[in-house]
């Protein structure tokens, strides 16, 4: 139990293989987790693991996570900013689960951004 | 912070932010003194004596979004809550260690909470910095070196959701309660 069995990571080598790895600019979707002290108070690592599990169990190729700081709208966490490529930047405000699987389905999958769950459409760029 | 393993991930994105390209994290489980200790150290820029003597004061930050910069100072305080402490040592140009030490059976010792769940987050958001986990807990040990991992993995990302879940079964035994949070 101490260290990770070298066999699962050949295994896990060899069916990834043929797969597209992705780098930054190629992905259709990115998706940032803002990882201050106020998200991370707020649920934001919740956040990430559901978008994680919804990459994962719909084997999606196409979507980029990653995480940033504060953005400095603590009062609004957890946060998400998600960039469609070719669209602008929205970002989301007080998310929970529920919320995040609705986004994964209707925004980054479906193209079609929740307004009612929206802070701003537009405002600013990530990296 | 609900938990120490949220502590954990808030303090580990300081040492991101203080462009570390290797963080140490190692957690002890002393039953036999009552204690828990939690450390990490980066390899970051550091922090001269000035700043490090006042990191712990919630109106110090080097952030530019906001006026305030809770983490050490929230983890100060669960640790003082605790019957623990929390002390800084950073050089400049070196890089800084944050060890948060509690008595272990202390009521108001927050649980260690999804430590599994911490670790994907780190890796997955920067997975160009390399993490080293140790995790003493009695006579058991368990061990997690991105370093060692993509070495294995070669053209492999890390960040691979296969190879996360892989990293997240293997640290399941980490957290205290594993029935914990399944969500996080």
């Amino acid at each position: 139990m101490a260290k990770l069995k070298v066999e699962d990571l050949k295994r896990i080598k060899e069916s990834v293989k043929g797969t597209v790895n992705l780098r930054d600019g190629a992905a259709r979707v990115k998706v940032t987790v803002h990882m201050g002290t106020c998200g991370i108070a707020a649920g934001a690592r919740t956040v990430m693991n559901t978008l994680l599990r919804e990459i994962e169990s719909r084997q999606v190729q196409d979507v980029i996570l990653t995480s940033s700081g504060c953005a400095g709208l603590c009062s609004h966490e957890p946060m998400i900013t998600v960039e469609v490529k070719e669209t602008a930047p929205v970002k989301y405000v007080k998310l929970d689960a529920d919320k995040t699987k609705r986004i994964f389905a209707e925004h980054i999958m479906g193209g079609k951004a929740i307004v009612e769950y929206a802070f701003s459409v537009g405002s600013e760029r990530t990296r | 912070m609900e938990d120490l393993s949220l502590h954990l991930l808030d303090i580990v994105e300081n040492c991101t932010t203080a462009g570390a390209s290797l963080v140490e994290i190692r957690i002890t489980e002393d039953a036999a003194n009552d204690r828990l200790e939690i450390r990490i150290k980066d390899n970051g820029r550091g922090m001269d004596a000035a700043l490090a003597a006042t990191a712990t004061n919630p109106f110090v930050t080097t952030r530019t979004t906001r006026r305030v910069g809770l983490g050490l100072p929230l983890l100060k305080m669960a640790a003082e809550e605790a019957g623990g402490a929390l002390t800084i040592e950073s050089t400049p140009g070196v890089g800084t260690e944050v060890t948060a030490s509690f008595q272990d059976s202390h009521i108001d010792r927050k649980p260690l909470g999804d430590i599994a769940g911490t670790l994907v987050a780190l890796i997955l958001g920067h997975p160009e910095i390399d993490f080293s986990y140790t995790h003493v807990r009695g006579g058991e040990t368990i061990e997690l070196d991105t370093r060692e991992l993509k070495e294995q993995l070669g053209t492999v990302p890390i960040g691979t959701p296969a190879v996360l879940n892989m990293i997240r079964t293997h640290l399941a035994g980490a957290g205290e309660d594993r029935q914990g949070d399944n969500h996080g």
